[in-house]
């Protein structure tokens, strides 16, 4: 039997009324009051998340930047100390191992960050494809908690925990330091869509840390947020989920994560021919965002029709709270991938309605 | 803290035996979460205990209803098409889902403290 998981936070989760469910080997709480509440206090004020689940490497070295250029599809060079990176990591094949933030510390001192449910995946990936290079590899997601504090007024709660300037840090920026007393990575970074900050901090520092952040930003309607409102402001954001959108036998590609594969550079990654040929011959699928014409929730798995042909499926599916819309994600062929178009989605042996919509489903207006 | 007034089924199902109206359980509704879309039956179907009803959807669980007595559907709520939360906030009142003319299954009905067991079990 695989061990579960529990995060420092968990009694914390447990004192609010979390609804506890098991997620990437964590017990982790799925919803406090409600997941649309929720979904709709991180729209319009802020809400706290307890991500500690998800994982981090340490890569330092001489040689870090060049062995990060070989697991990674995005262009290293766009990274310098400061700053973070997106990007898929994938297998020789081209499909995908995860979808992880590269943090650059300075040129010989990295993290990569990676989802919960492949931590233990990616870690056995990472070490396997360490040849020659000067570099040193630890696992760090034990020692490491991370929260995540997101919604328009992120900043305004943080600010008043911290001294460093948070203005400063820009999107996909980080700095260092002490955020309520404890020693801390600061980051603009998050998974909702709206503005926000990802601190990361010592396990055995996160509990006062999640409670000074409740308590600073009480008057300003901070509430903490389960996995579930999580699931549907990434969702809304058209921001891709490993496992849904992003799996071992779908491409960075075929998941519209094209603007984060270096196809162009001369950087050689795992992968790069396998993507090059699959550019070159072009795609046979595509994701694409499906809005219900009909009533009916398209969920993940549900076959996707054009004039009752099977042209794909849904990867993820959803009633959205800020939209009050039905709309789903789905890998379809790319023939029939064109915005405007009409599709069936089968739900329960029904086919209902459909039509292909732009993506992102949710911007926040700036 | 289940109303006595009512009977009740083991897949969380409550039946008002003096105004045939049908509902979930405030167990039940509580479990599903914020609930956003339900399919109801079409009013003259006939059905026997335990054929799927109706489905009642939260924003992350799909739930099949199940006919927890035979007979024929004579109502169905349609304020639910558009205001399903009226499970969540009513469960027992507004938020019913159907009514049936009962023929049969009345007597395997569990009553409020037979239910309370069940869900105490789970």
């Amino acid at each position: 039997m695989i061990e579960v998981k529990r995060t420092p936070l968990y009694e914390e989760h447990v004192k609010l009324g979390g609804k506890i469910v098991e997620f990437g080997g964590f017990e982790m709480p799925v919803q406090y009051k409600g997941i649309i509440e929720e979904h709709n206090t991180v729209r319009e004020q802020a809400g706290l998340f307890d991500v500690s689940h998800m994982g981090e490497f340490e890569i330092k070295g001489k040689d870090a930047k060049k062995f990060i250029q070989k697991l990674i599809t995005n262009d290293v060079e766009k990274i310098e100390p400061g700053r973070i990176i997106y990007s898929p990591m994938c297998y020789e094949n081209g499909g995908t191992v995860d979808d992880l933030l590269i943090y650059c510390f300075n040129w010989e001192h990295f993290w990569l960050v990676v989802n919960a449910s492949n931590t233990e995946k990616d870690w056995g990936w990472v070490q396997e494809q360490k040849t020659d290079e000067d570099v040193e590899l630890a696992n760090i997601s034990g020692n490491i908690a991370q929260l995540a504090l997101q919604g328009p007024k992120a900043q305004e709660i943080l600010q008043s925990l911290t001294s460093l300037d948070l203005g400063e840090i820009k999107y996909y920026r980080f700095q260092e330091g002490q955020v309520a007393g404890c020693q801390s990575v600061v980051s603009r970074t998050g998974y909702t869509g709206e503005d926000g900050f990802e601190i990361y901090i010592n396990a055995n520092e996160v509990v006062l840390l999640w409670k000074e952040i409740l308590t600073k930003g009480q008057s300003l309607g901070i509430a903490p947020i389960g996995l579930g409102a999580r699931d549907t402001l990434r969702f809304e954001a058209g921001l891709p989920l490993y496992g849904h959108e992003l799996g071992s036998e779908i491409t960075p590609l075929e998941a519209g994560l094209g603007m984060f594969v270096d196809l162009k550079s001369d950087n050689d990654f795992i992968g790069k021919s396998a993507l090059l040929k699959q550019k070159k011959e072009g795609l046979i699928r595509k994701k694409i965002g499906l809005e219900m014409l009909e009533r009916g929730i398209p969920r993940e798995g549900y076959l996707v029709y054009k004039d009752e042909q099977e042209i794909g499926y849904v990867t993820s599916g959803s009633f959205c709270p800020s939209l009050g819309k039905n709309l789903a994600n789905a890998l379809i062929k790319i023939d029939q991938a064109q915005i405007g178009n009409s599709l069936a989605v089968s739900i329960r042996n029904r086919p209902c309605q459909a039509v292909i919509v732009k993506t992102p489903f949710y911007k926040r207006e700036v | 803290m289940y109303p006595e007034n009512l009977k009740y089924t083991k897949e969380h199902e409550w039946v008002d035996l003096e105004t045939k109206k049908i509902g979930i359980t405030q167990y039940a509704q509580e479990a599903l979460g914020d609930v956003v879309f339900v399919e109801l039956p079409e009013v003259g179907t006939i059905l026997e205990v335990g054929d799927s009803i109706g489905v009642v959807e939260s924003v992350k669980a799909v739930s099949d209803i199940y006919a927890p007595v035979s007979g024929k559907v004579i109502a169905v709520n349609e304020e639910l098409l558009d205001s399903p939360e009226l499970i969540n906030q009513d469960t027992y009142g507004k938020g019913w889902i159907l009514q049936m003319e009962i023929t049969e299954g009345e007597e395997d009905l569990l009553d409020a403290k037979g239910y309370q067991k069940i869900v105490e079990e789970e």
